[in-house]
């Protein structure tokens, strides 16, 4: 028995990887798979499938995946992500995900911010949906097996060690308000840490960022927590920032200013060469610098053909409609920066092992394969190919089931953030946490950090997690992908290193750790 | 302007349900999501509105409630849409509740299980342009609220298991389709009236009608798949 927390892409992806080989496992999760962050992706999973006529190859995915990364990137497990991509989409499409196909039947890719070749595999702007909506199924042939055991309204507690390995863990049914005790390895798949940034991110606040916070309370190593994606195009909608998927430049979108009352195609004039794909990070900042002079950056889908929002971009035509006032095929849309995916999280090797023993990782709670800036289209990879990885190194500890035991003493953890706890915690890391850095903004924010009064225990630990993001931004006295520091603008080498954090003795340490280097068996994990 | 939400509350199933009616200034916050967040920051901090939630844009179903005797989507639906500044929210009712507005609904995924719904081979690419629509469901429970034939733990599961089934028969080889059109038959199409209630409720705008349509005429008449009729 495996048990797996979080039952989004890489949950889904490493139940259905034991199940196949006969291993039980458990699915816990705070909510329905159909409610999990993974549903939102629109624009597609990268896949040098190299239908195109291109001439496009997974040497070449490599290449733009550790480039995009800026080198912070482990390159053994970036080799074996891009080598296995196309049989990982392959077999998405064997269990039926709709994915849009060229006249000959061939998977359709369409074109990504930092990569060359068109090699994004797509289903219209509902790629994320279509890919969970196929697992989700797939997963339910083996539950109706009995292999894999559902435990959707049950929320992570806390991992039971014996001092240095994990050996199951605590959960809490939200339903009933019990408790219970599981043992066996762990695979933490729990998605990205938006609840650390309420109200401004384009994920769910589901994935509140607690139970990174509690692992990391727990003494796990994470890795790279400044590095934070901004993504470029985003709106303001009720409650959060809504996406617009970077599909829409890649079918033709452009991002402008108006300047002195003509728009200025900035990105086309800066980077002649990716123009408006140029990777997010420099996309974002760019944007960040654009908006200071010129005021409002906005999207222009103006040209954009009939054709192409009728068979690639309906769902995402109807969504801006849906909020704005406007049409975009007749209108330039107001957009802005948001928070978008965390690089950083727990650090794991490329079997996906975390610094606990029997504690596994994969998906967005996990650092791994983007480095300092994530590829659009690399993460639905990642996700779905980590599950698998972690999934194939932990079956060899399956151990039998020792069943659900009731836990009924006190429990410090499960007690609710106070009203307003997130907010302030949010308010503060985002402070320091800009698209444009520098060690006075960085340091007020860790002031104002260690000012903030924490009543329960989940707010402690979340506090600390924030101190971690903070203080890694501060040692990282450099620019790099996503974390750019006004004060430090150039790449240093002796900072092409993983920023290491970790809480021992009740302190946040900080170190920076050599990048694996680069051998011969990447694919062989 | 002034709201008034008037929220069917229940600590517990066991429990007895009351109303509370709480006030708020309608002009700070545009769905009734955004409006039960800052009651709960707000008004009610210490004993907040138990609801569910998740994307916050219509995409993943956590957020069904019953919104002025309608199932629709929290997060879906704007405070301006009603003429009356006074809305009543309560608990979906074929589901039992969990606390306040959240309800269990197992019996959906329950349902799937005992359906049967997975594919048995490899998919073929789908001829009929209904894979995509079809895969597009929330599992929200919207469609089974209003469905007048669909009772929890009765042999009639509704048009949340249409849409899978669905897909599954959109993508399954001719060969293999038996299994799942004799699950759409016995759990479907016997027990449907036809009303269409669920196509006009669906907050994903999923056309019940279509997968009905096209469903039927494979597995009922039998007459194989129908050509993709969009892209
Ligand atoms: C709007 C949007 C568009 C995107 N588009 C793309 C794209 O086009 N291409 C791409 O490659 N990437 C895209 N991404 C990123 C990508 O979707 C995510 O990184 C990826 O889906 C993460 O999958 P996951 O399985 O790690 O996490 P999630 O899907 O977030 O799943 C997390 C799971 O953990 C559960 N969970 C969370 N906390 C707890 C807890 N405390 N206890 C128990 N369970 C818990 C949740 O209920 C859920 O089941 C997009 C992201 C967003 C927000
Ligand atoms: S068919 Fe529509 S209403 Fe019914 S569960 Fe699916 S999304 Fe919800
Ligand atoms: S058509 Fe009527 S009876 Fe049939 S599923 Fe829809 S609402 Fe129910
Ligand atoms: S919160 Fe996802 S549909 Fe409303």
């Amino acid at each position: 028995m495996i048990n797996i927390i979080g039952a989004g892409l890489a949950g889904l992806s490493a139940a259905l990887t034991l199940a196949e080989s006969g291993i039980r496992c458990r699915l816990i999760s705070a909510q329905h798979s159909e409610r999990a962050q993974s549903v939102l992706a629109e624009g597609g999973i990268n896949a040098a499938l190299d239908t195109m006529g291109e001439g496009d190859d997974t040497g070449l995915h490599f290449e733009e995946t550790m480039k995009g990364g800026v080198y912070l990137a482990d390159p053994n497990a970036v080799r074996a992500l891009t080598e296995n991509a196309p049989a990982v989409v392959r077999k998405l499409a064997d269990i039926g995900v709709p994915f849009n196909r060229n006249p000959d039947g061939s998977i359709m890719l369409r074109s990504f911010g930092g990569q060359k070749k068109k090699r994004t595999a797509f289903a219209q702007s509902s790629t994320g949906k279509m890919i969970m909506t196929a697992l989700i199924d797939e997963v339910r042939k083996y539950e109706a097996q009995g292999l894999v055991t559902r435990l959707p309204h049950h929320t992570f507690v806390r991992l039971m060690t014996n001092g240095t390995e994990c050996t199951g863990l605590r959960i809490r049914d939200t339903y009933t308000g019990k408790m219970y005790d599981l043992n066996g390895i762990v695979i933490a798949a729990f998605g990205g840490m938006n609840g650390m940034f309420p109200h401004i991110t384009t994920g769910t606040v589901t994935n509140s960022g607690t139970a990174a916070a509690v692992l990391f309370a727990q003494g796990v190593r994470f890795a790279n927590t400044e590095m934070i994606q901004y993504h470029p195009t985003t709106i303001g909608i009720p409650g959060k920032r809504c996406l617009i998927s970077e599909a829409a430049r890649g079918e033709g979108g452009r991002l402008l200013v108006m300047k002195k009352g003509y728009p200025w195609y900035f990105m086309e004039e800066k980077y002649p060469e990716l123009g408006n794909l140029m990777p997010r990070d420099i996309v974002s900042r760019e944007m960040f610098f654009a908006k200071r002079e010129y005021g409002t950056a906005y999207l222009d889908m103006t040209g954009v053909s009939g054709d192409v929002w009728k068979n690639k971009l309906s769902d995402l035509r109807e969504e801006i409609m849906h909020y704005f006032p406007l049409d975009p095929k007749k209108d330039f849309i107001p957009v802005e920066p948001g928070i978008h995916y965390f690089m950083g999280g727990i650090y794991v090797n490329i079997r996906h092992e975390t610094s606990m023993r029997g504690l596994y990782a994969a998906g967005e709670c996990a650092c791994q394969y983007h480095g300092a800036n994530r590829l659009g289209g690399n993460s639905l990879l990642g996700a779905v190919f980590g599950g698998m990885t972690a999934a194939k190194n932990a079956a060899a500890y399956a151990d039998s089931d020792s069943g659900m035991n009731e836990y009924r003493d006190d429990e410090p953890l499960i007690a609710e953030l106070p009203a307003g706890s997130d907010e302030r915690l949010g308010d503060i890391l985002a402070g320091g946490l800009g698209i444009v850095r520098n060690s006075v903004t960085i340091k007020s924010a860790l002031d104002r950090l260690d000012a903030l009064q924490c009543t329960v225990a989940a707010e402690k630990v979340r506090k600390e997690l924030g101190r971690a993001m903070l203080l890694s931004a501060l040692g990282r006295m450099e620019s790099r992908g996503a974390h750019y520091r006004e004060d430090c603008p150039e790449t240093l080498d002796e900072f092409a290193g993983v920023t290491v954090s970790q809480l021992a003795g009740g302190a946040v340490r900080i170190t920076f750790e050599d990048i694996p280097e680069r051998n011969d068996n990447g694919s062989n994990v | 302007m002034e709201v008034t939400f008037d929220i069917l509350r229940r600590r517990s199933a066991a429990e007895k349900p009351f109303i509370q009616t709480v006030t708020i200034d309608g002009g700070r916050c545009a769905t009734v999501a955004e409006a039960l967040d800052l009651i709960n920051a707000e008004e009610l901090a210490d004993d907040p509105i138990q609801w569910e939630r998740s994307c916050k844009q219509k995409k993943c179903g956590a957020c069904a409630m019953l919104i002025n005797g309608r199932p629709r989507l929290a997060c879906d639906t704007k405070l301006s849409e009603f003429r009356k500044s006074r809305i009543e929210l309560a608990p979906l009712k074929k589901f039992p509740v969990v606390r306040d507005l959240i309800v269990d609904r197992k019996v959906i995924f329950d349902d799937l299980q005992k359906l049967g719904a997975w594919l048995d081979e490899n998919a073929e690419a789908d001829i009929c342009g209904i894979s995509y629509e079809a895969s597009r469901c929330l599992q929200c429970g919207c469609c089974l609220e209003v469905c007048p034939n669909f009772y929890p733990g009765g042999e009639f599961y509704g048009a949340s298991v249409l849409s899978v089934s669905s897909r599954l028969a959109a993508e399954t080889p001719a060969e293999y389709s038996k299994r799942i059109y004799g699950a759409y038959n016995e759990h479907f199409y016997r027990g449907c009236g036809k009303s269409l209630s669920c196509k006009d409720i669906c907050p994903a705008g999923i056309d019940t009608e279509r997968l009905m349509v096209n469903s039927n005429a494979a597995a009922v008449w039998k007459r194989g798949k129908r050509k993709k009729d969009r892209q």
